[in-house]
């Protein structure tokens, strides 16, 4: 009994720290329509499930302890192997339970589609935004406002935001556990993820799908603000004349870890579709002149990824 | 020239392909070293090598090789689990400013060594191993089906364990994953050798799990003993028939998927490269169509063991005998059409999703089915606490929280959300310490008498069980907390200093888990200190219900002095209870296998082959080949190979058992 | 002594437990035949299988695997009738026959590497290579089995032994003349068709 006991305390502790931390706790204190909802859908399942659960922990405990073999008064009947009944009870509950919840799956897989477009969001045009996972950083390209930036990525709050998601280095997954959940970003592919951010606030980023040394030191922050800030903050990068040329592209693919938030505008003509083709048909090789410097352009007040220098 | 020279005598293999400046890894390679030496030298000094040659290394005796197979699975645990012990340590240490004291592609190699050794090295082995000692006694057969590809499995999974460690010391080892995912897994992002040991230590492995998987399944289709109908069988061989039935369907894809893995690398092939039209999607298919029912192929046998220990310690018939074959089956069909839960978040459309996801959540009713039936065994049963119904009882509760938490991650709405997290780690060392481990430790006790003579240290073992799932519950439950604040796996360094606390217990929690295979070995030296006085002389020291407990133990080599003949399901606990001896009849002669270093040598070309095709050293891929081929020729034109133990033999045998339980 | 002490030597097992692991080849070529159909458009711009292959010349090659089945079972027909001389003239016609189709395999492939179009150039030309050259390696393998067969076929004779070998080859060799069928179909004609 001892074990069980320590799994509630433990259980205990580990929700009362949940609790008292304020930020960064992934689904368990969702930011966005994606997130909450699929943080319900966690909490239902495993309510249904432990219809199940409970009772067979408690009873393996029960059983155990009446029908030791220092009670002799309990009943002992060596060749009670079957009873028709009591298989059709533990065939047919979870049977039902399954049926439930394989219903709720059904639903919510269509509903949660990534590639959805959201529901209930108005008239409301989604803001696009491009991603592209590189070794070892994540590179947002805004194509509608024809600005791009590294590490860093912002979105008006209250407003569907659709992210398209590939990748120039080995297979990571695109994942801000805060406004929904993950997609796998890979090379020669096109990934899609709608997400609706609910709430201001700087949000972690990460790849969630181990992609080389570099891995750990791959996360963004995904700012959420209201539109006029967000508008001032494509204003004011529009005007950063960090132009991110075929080159300077070429140059911020090299394998880099831990980079510093990086602002780049006008973005090089069809990058990301360019870099989605460059994996699918043979392509002419870049030109050799990419030597630009990289952009490192710090916002006021920015929080930046923490440095790390393995 | 001398630079032409050496390429033709070592391919890429040079000098600086040995670590010295990592402290870690010398150290790790120079214990290993050390070990290795006082083994041979004990061996030497003792003059022990013509026995150890004549009586194990060649040996086709099943039980013998069951017992080198559990060897090897517990000498690779020690080194998958230092592997967990680094990196628990590394994670509570790495926060914020620190950087621990492993860098990230040491890292990333102690994450790929832990998963691989633990389910091939670790896990595979032991399996084999308790299918090895149990099965042909439980069916009442004198052998396996093909005792000689027997030995062949044994020795093609120890060479490809020794590759894992011998990538410790000269060159390195995969830093991709225990599934060495494409691209990543390719020459252009995993330059090193490591990735090529990966390969072809799971490749000769697995090749020795297939022909285990054939050689299995025909012994138990075709070998039981007289009036063992296949539903008058144990449990026990009809997991194990469902896992190598699951065996043969799943490696042939395993064996693939790897090839074509080491073409990519070797040849230049584009299979799974970013570029050039390779798929690296079409990997991910593959190495789950196999790797699921793997997990199954790890479970299934352990459920056969819990199944035979709870009956046995409850003294009561199974429950629900045919309804157990039944969710056996059915868990073993489904096993086939889920493997895309692995990876929801590719993008493969919500039907797809869905489909999958539903039918995942379906293998929870048969799973749930079979707990059941196992409570309702305990259920006015007379339970003794032994050691091995200590695991089923830890076994019980915490294989149905980590089915819970599985069920949970096959709704691809929240799967999204917790997929690759250390929610996801949690979950399966949930199902696989407290199904896999568990069980097969429950068998180890249970049938530890029957392969050494003498039982394990009661008091030890169950301090070694509080140990472990004490321990397994600290170090587990922060891991779940962690995936659901957003925490993703094989991070050798993270920022957010909340998580930090739950790294902090995990790491306590893998320090009990430490404890408690203390307490194993402490159970193992005492016992066999006191192996007179925990002597079983009646080859029954449970109070057995199957055919294995009606032989002395340990097992004599011919097992069955008459092959036995069964006419119910729990044959040796009915002839107990009608009271039945065995007629007087006169003995007759054994006709026995004889013994072959066949395949030990065949395992030893094969891995001078994998060797070579690691380090490019093609005079060695070449003789490898060679010496597979021409030593399996060999084979085929010798035909002495069997032999018969006189009637007077066994009769000696027997009558001293007999002395000795009725003394 | 009962019949159950014979365990270890029983044909009928042995037979069991080739078929047993034909099945898991059967497996492997499957997963070999989902990886071509998945990859044989990926020529990445360069020409597809459909361009560099020829019908009439695979059309030979598989009549000669087609007609060594036959012999074969010739073979097996006079080693029913224990017929040593006649055992070994079949599994010496039915070797050239396999020699036949693995020389002109190798010839197509050597051809079509020499000309640029080698396993470098593409996930489809990967696959075929592959697909088509694992076959290949089994039939190589089966004529080498073939060689030794007839070495022992003379050293020892017919024995039940020689038998049952024999029968295990020719499950092998009608195998793999049935999984040529269907690389045949999949990679040949679906690709002109």
């Amino acid at each position: 009994m001892i074990k069980f006991r320590h799994v509630l305390y433990f259980s205990c502790i580990a929700l009362l720290l949940t609790g008292c931390s304020v930020e960064n706790m992934g689904v368990l204190d969702p930011k966005g329509t994606i997130a909450a909802d699929q943080r319900l859908l966690l909490f239902t399942a495993i309510g249904l499930m432990l219809f199940v659960v409970i009772p067979v922990i408690l009873m393996n405990f029960y059983f155990a302890w009446k029908y030791r073999a220092s009670n002799t008064k309990a009943k002992y009947s060596p060749d009670f192997a079957h009873s028709t009944l009591l298989e059709i009870i533990w065939w047919g509950v979870p049977i039902i339970i399954i049926a439930i919840l394989g219903t709720i799956t059904w639903i919510t897989s269509h509903r949660y589609d990534p590639y959805r477009p959201l529901d209930n969001v108005g008239a409301k045009k989604p803001l696009v935004i491009q991603v592209i996972a590189m070794n070892w950083k994540w590179l947002f390209i805004y194509p509608q406002q024809n600005i791009a930036s590294v590490n860093f990525v912002q979105m008006p709050v209250n407003t569907p935001v659709r992210f398209f998601i590939t990748a120039d280095a080995p297979m990571n997954s695109f994942q801000i556990p805060q406004l929904a959940g993950q997609i796998y970003a890979m090379p020669g592919m096109q990934t899609e993820l709608n997400v609706m951010a609910t709430e201001n606030g700087d949000y972690p980023g990460i790849s969630a799908n181990y992609s080389g040394v570099g891995f750990a030191g791959m996360t963004f922050t995904a700012r959420v603000s209201s539109q006029a800030d967000f508008d001032a903050w494509v204003k004011k990068t529009q005007q950063s004349q960090q132009k991110l040329s075929k080159a300077v592209y070429a140059q911020l693919a090299k394998p880099s870890e831990n980079n510093p938030v990086a602002f780049y505008a006008p973005v090089s003509n069809n990058l990301f579709n360019n870099v989605i083709m460059s994996y699918m048909m043979p392509m002419p090789s870049n030109t050799s002149s990419a030597n630009a410097n990289m952009s490192n352009m710090d916002m006021p007040g920015m929080k930046m990824p923490q440095k790390v220098n393995p | 020239m001398t630079e032409t020279m050496q390429k033709l005598l070592f391919g890429n293999l040079t000098l600086d392909a040995i670590p010295y400046h990592n402290p870690i890894i010398m150290g790790a390679g120079s214990f290993m070293a050390l070990v290795a030496f006082i083994v041979i030298a004990t061996i030497t000094i003792k003059g022990q090598w013509i026995y150890i040659w004549k009586e194990w290394l060649t040996s086709v005796d099943h039980k013998k090789i069951g017992i080198m197979y559990i060897i090897l699975a517990f000498v690779m645990l020690l080194r998958g689990f230092t592997d967990a012990v680094m990196m628990r340590l590394q994670q509570m240490m790495a926060y914020g400013h620190h950087l621990g004291y492993l860098p990230p592609d040491h890292y990333q190699e102690i994450f790929t060594a832990h998963g691989v050794i633990m389910i091939f090295f670790m896990a595979m082995p032991f399996m084999f191993g308790l299918i090895n000692v149990a099965l042909p006694l439980q069916l009442g057969c004198r052998d396996v089906a093909y005792p000689y590809l027997n030995s062949l499995s044994l020795w093609l999974t120890i060479v490809g364990a020794a590759l894992v460690n011998i990538s410790l010391v000269i060159g390195d080892f995969s830093g991709a994953g225990w599934l060495a995912y494409p691209p990543f897994s390719e020459l252009a992002y995993s330059p090193t050798v490591g990735v090529d040991y990966y390969i072809w230590a799971v490749q000769i492995s697995g090749v020795g799990s297939l022909l285990s998987g054939i050689n299995f399944l025909v012994t138990i289709l075709k070998m039981r003993c007289p009036g063992m109908t296949l539903m008058k069988m144990p449990i026990f061989p009809w997991t194990i028939m469902c896992a190598m039935i699951l065996v043969i369907l799943a490696f042939p894809v395993l064996t693939v998927t790897l090839a074509l893995l080491s073409f990519d690398r070797f040849f230049g092939t584009h299979f799974f490269t970013a570029h050039f039209g390779g798929n690296a999607m079409m990997y991910i298919n593959l190495i789950w169509i196999w790797g699921h029912p793997e997990v199954y192929i790890l479970i299934l046998p352990a459920f056969g063991i819990f199944s035979e220990v709870v009956a046995t310690f409850s003294k009561k018939r199974l429950f629900g005998y045919a309804t157990m074959v039944g969710a056996t089956f059915a868990i073993t069909i489904l096993s086939f059409v889920v493997w895309l839960h692995h990876f929801f978040t590719m993008g493969a459309g919500a039907n797809v999703n869905a489909f999958f996801g539903i039918m995942t959540m379906i293998i929870a009713i048969p799973t749930g089915v079979k707990i059941f039936n196992w409570l309702f065994t305990m259920h006015e049963g007379r339970i003794t606490f032994s050691n091995s119904m200590l695991w089923t009882i830890g076994f019980i509760m915490t294989f149905t929280i980590g089915g819970m938490t599985g069920v949970l991650m096959s709704v691809p709405a929240a799967d999204f959300q917790v997929h690759n997290s250390l929610f996801l780690v949690a979950h399966f060392h949930n199902v696989i310490i407290g199904g896999v481990v568990f069980g097969y430790l429950a068998g180890l006790v249970y049938w530890f008498p029957k392969m050494f003579g003498f039982k394990l240290n009661e008091k030890l073992g169950a301090a070694s069980f509080v140990c472990w799932i004490v321990g397994f519950y600290v170090a587990f439950m922060p891991l779940y907390a962690l995936g659901l604040m957003g925490a993703t796996r094989r991070l050798y360094h993270y920022n957010n200093v909340a998580w930090h606390p739950y790294f902090v217990v995990a790491a306590v929690g893998v320090s009990i888990i430490a404890l408690g295979i203390v307490f194993q070995v402490l159970q193992l030296i005492v016992s066999y200190k006191n192996r007179l006085k925990y002597r079983d002389n009646t080859g029954d020291p449970w109070d057995g219900r199957t055919l294995e407990w009606a032989i002395a133990s340990p097992a004599p080599f011919y097992n069955f002095a008459f092959i036995p003949e069964v006419d119910s399901r729990d044959a040796y606990w009915e002839m107990k209870q009608r009271g039945l001896h065995p007629e007087k009849r006169a003995y007759e002669d054994i006709h026995m296998p004889k013994n072959t270093g066949v395949g030990f040598l065949i395992a030893l070309f094969g891995g001078l082959f994998c060797f070579g095709m690691v380090w490019h050293i093609y005079w060695m891929i070449g003789l490898g080949l060679f010496g597979i081929i021409a030593t399996a020729i060999a084979r085929t034109f010798n035909h002495d190979i069997d032999y018969y133990v006189p009637a007077a033999e066994v009769e000696r045998i027997e009558t001293e058992f007999l002395k000795r339980k009725n003394a | 002594m009962s019949s159950h002490d014979h365990h270890h030597n029983t044909d009928a097992i042995d037979v069991f437990g080739f078929w047993i692991y034909i099945m898991s080849d059967c497996v492997l070529f499957s997963a070999l035949f989902a990886t071509y159909a998945v990859l044989y458009t990926n020529t990445f711009g360069a020409p597809g299988i459909k361009e560099l292959t020829s019908l009439p010349y695979v059309f030979v090659e598989t009549m000669a695997l087609l007609a060594s089945s036959f012999t074969y079972g010739m073979a097996i027909l006079a080693m029913y009738k224990s017929n040593r001389p006649r055992v070994i003239f079949w599994l010496g016609v039915t070797f050239l026959f396999g020699l036949t189709f693995v020389t002109m395999e190798i010839n197509e492939f050597v051809h079509m590497y020499l000309e640029g179009h080698s396993w470098h150039v593409s996930a489809a030309l990967s696959a075929f290579y592959t697909l088509v050259g694992t076959h290949g390696l089994h039939v190589s393998m089966g004529l080498l089995w073939m060689l030794i067969s007839m070495v022992q076929l003379m050293m020892y004779g017919i024995t039940p032994t020689m038998r049952k070998r024999l029968t295990y080859l020719g499950l092998f060799w009608a195998f793999l003349d049935i999984v040529w069928i269907f690389v045949f179909t999949v990679v040949y004609l679906m690709g002109v068709l």
